[in-house]
Formats: structure tokens, sequence, C-alpha cells
């Protein structure tokens, strides 16, 4: 058992883990903080699949910005508030029943799926992750690019608009 | 040996169902929202194993990663400030309670 499995194993756990948890506990703030572990560790597994710059982005965007943005929409909010769950126990179990079927028939694709029949491609780029994901951003994606920069300007416009308090 | 692709496609399985799991079931919208963005993560996880053991492994898999994130999160910021607002109007937070389009 090489040292990659047990990260592997140890991060598969964090990640599944913090989201359990966070679907279990009660109180709201106790939610961000979980799902917050999650995020974390999802970067850690980006570190092993070799992605350096998406981890990063992963800290910086979600364990950053969006648990913080969570935390003050929950003490704009209701800040005490608790999770008491849906009222009916019958439409709860429905979409575990739902979800489950989900789950077993795409567990099933995995499994039944020859991966070994790719061909394993060894990187043959000398260069870094980071430099990699810049010069193909910058000749291949110039134009999503700029285009994700005009939806995060509208976003930005559109929340302040939103969330400002109405004139009399 | 690295680790097989399998047991990265299972982890980001695994996450998705407990987020749909969530998005369906929790009444407080801003767990709705956390859930959202759990399933948008296990999908990222996908992205990225398969720009690395993927047939056709190539870095646009990341990239497309990156902008992934970038919707994810202007889709959180507007969300907070519709769940604000509607905090403001209707003093709720619970999903099953906007319902002012059925009276």
């Amino acid at each position: 058992m090489s040292a990659s499995y047990l990260v592997f194993f140890l991060l598969g756990l964090l990640t599944i883990g913090g989201a359990v948890f966070m679907i279990n506990f009660k109180r709201v703030v106790h939610m961000v903080i979980a799902v917050g572990v999650s995020f974390l560790s999802i970067a850690g597994l980006f570190v092993l699949l070799g992605a350096e710059f998406v981890a990063i982005s992963q800290i910086l965007v979600y364990s950053g910005a969006i648990s913080i943005l969570m935390l003050f929409g929950i003490m704009l909010t209701k800040h005490d508030a608790s999770e008491e769950g849906s009222k009916s126990k019958g439409r709860v179990w429905l979409t575990f029943l739902g979800v489950a079927a989900l789950f077993v028939v795409i567990f099933t694709g995995i499994q039944n799926t020859n991966w070994s029949a790719i061909p394993v491609k060894e990187n043959t780029s000398s260069l870094s992750n980071v430099k990699e994901i810049g010069i193909e951003v910058f000749t291949k994606y110039v134009i999503p690019f700029e285009l994700v920069s005009v939806l995060l300007l509208v976003a930005l416009v559109g929340a302040i608009v939103m969330a400002k308090k109405e004139e009399e | 040996m690295d680790v097989h692709i399998s047991s990265y496609l299972l982890v980001a399985l695994i996450l998705f169902c407990v987020g749909l799991f969530g998005a369906l079931t929790k009444r407080n919208a801003i767990v709705v929202l956390l859930s959202i963005e759990l399933m948008l993560n296990a999908v990222n996880i996908n992205l990225v194993a398969f720009s690395k053991y993927g047939v056709n492994a190539a870095i646009s898999g990341q990239i497309f990663t990156l902008f992934t994130m970038t919707v994810a999160a202007a889709e959180v910021a507007v969300g907070i400030a519709i769940l604000i607002s509607l905090y403001r109007n209707r003093d709720t937070v619970n999903v099953d309670e906007m319902d002012q389009l059925k009276d």
C-alpha cells in the first residue's frame, strides 16, 4: 500500500464525511463548517491529481469566499436558524429511494467500464501546471475567459441591486 | 502506482448523491444552496480526474473546472442577495414557505 493510496483514502473520507455531517447537523452554522472541511479536502484531491492551480483556486473561492458568504447570509437572515428537515417523512423516503436508484445506476456504469483499456498518458510537457493553464487560456479560450469577466460584473451589479434597501 | 480513476469517480458520485439528497429534502434555503455547491464540486472532481486519466487527457478539463468555479461563485452571490431581499419582505428562509406564486 503506497503513500498516495493512504492520502487518497484520508482525503476521500474527509470529503464524504464533511458532506454527510452537513446533512446530519441541526444548526446551520455547523453545516457551513462541515462543508468547509469537505471543500478543503477536495482541494487536496486536486493536488493529488496534479492540478495545483485548480486546488489553490478551490481553497480561495470555495473555502474562502463561498463559505464566508454563506455565513454572512446566515447572519443577515435567521442567525440562530436550525434545520428540522422536511415535515412529511414519506417525501424524504421517496427522495432517498430516488437518489439511491441514481447511485446504483451510475455505480454499475462505473464498475462495468473497462478502464484498463485506456492508455495511461505520461505528462510529456516540461512546463509547470500554472504555465500550461495560462498558455491554454490565452490562446484557445480567450473569448470564454472575457465572457466570464462580463458575467462576474453582471453578478456583482445584480447582487448589489437585489440586496440594497428599496426606497420608500 | 497511482490511485485508479474509478476511485475518484466513486468519491465524486457519493458526494453528488449526498448533495442531491440535501438539495431535495432540506427546508432552509441556505442549506439548499450549500448542497448545490457540493454537487458542483463533485462534477469538478470528475472533470479534473478525466483531465489526467481520460481517453483524451488534456489540460482543458482543468480550465473548464475554473470556469465552473467562477459561475458557481456568481450564482452564490446572486442567490444570497435574493435570499436577503426575500427575508426582508417575507420574514422566512424556508423554501416551502416561498409559495407566493401559488396564491
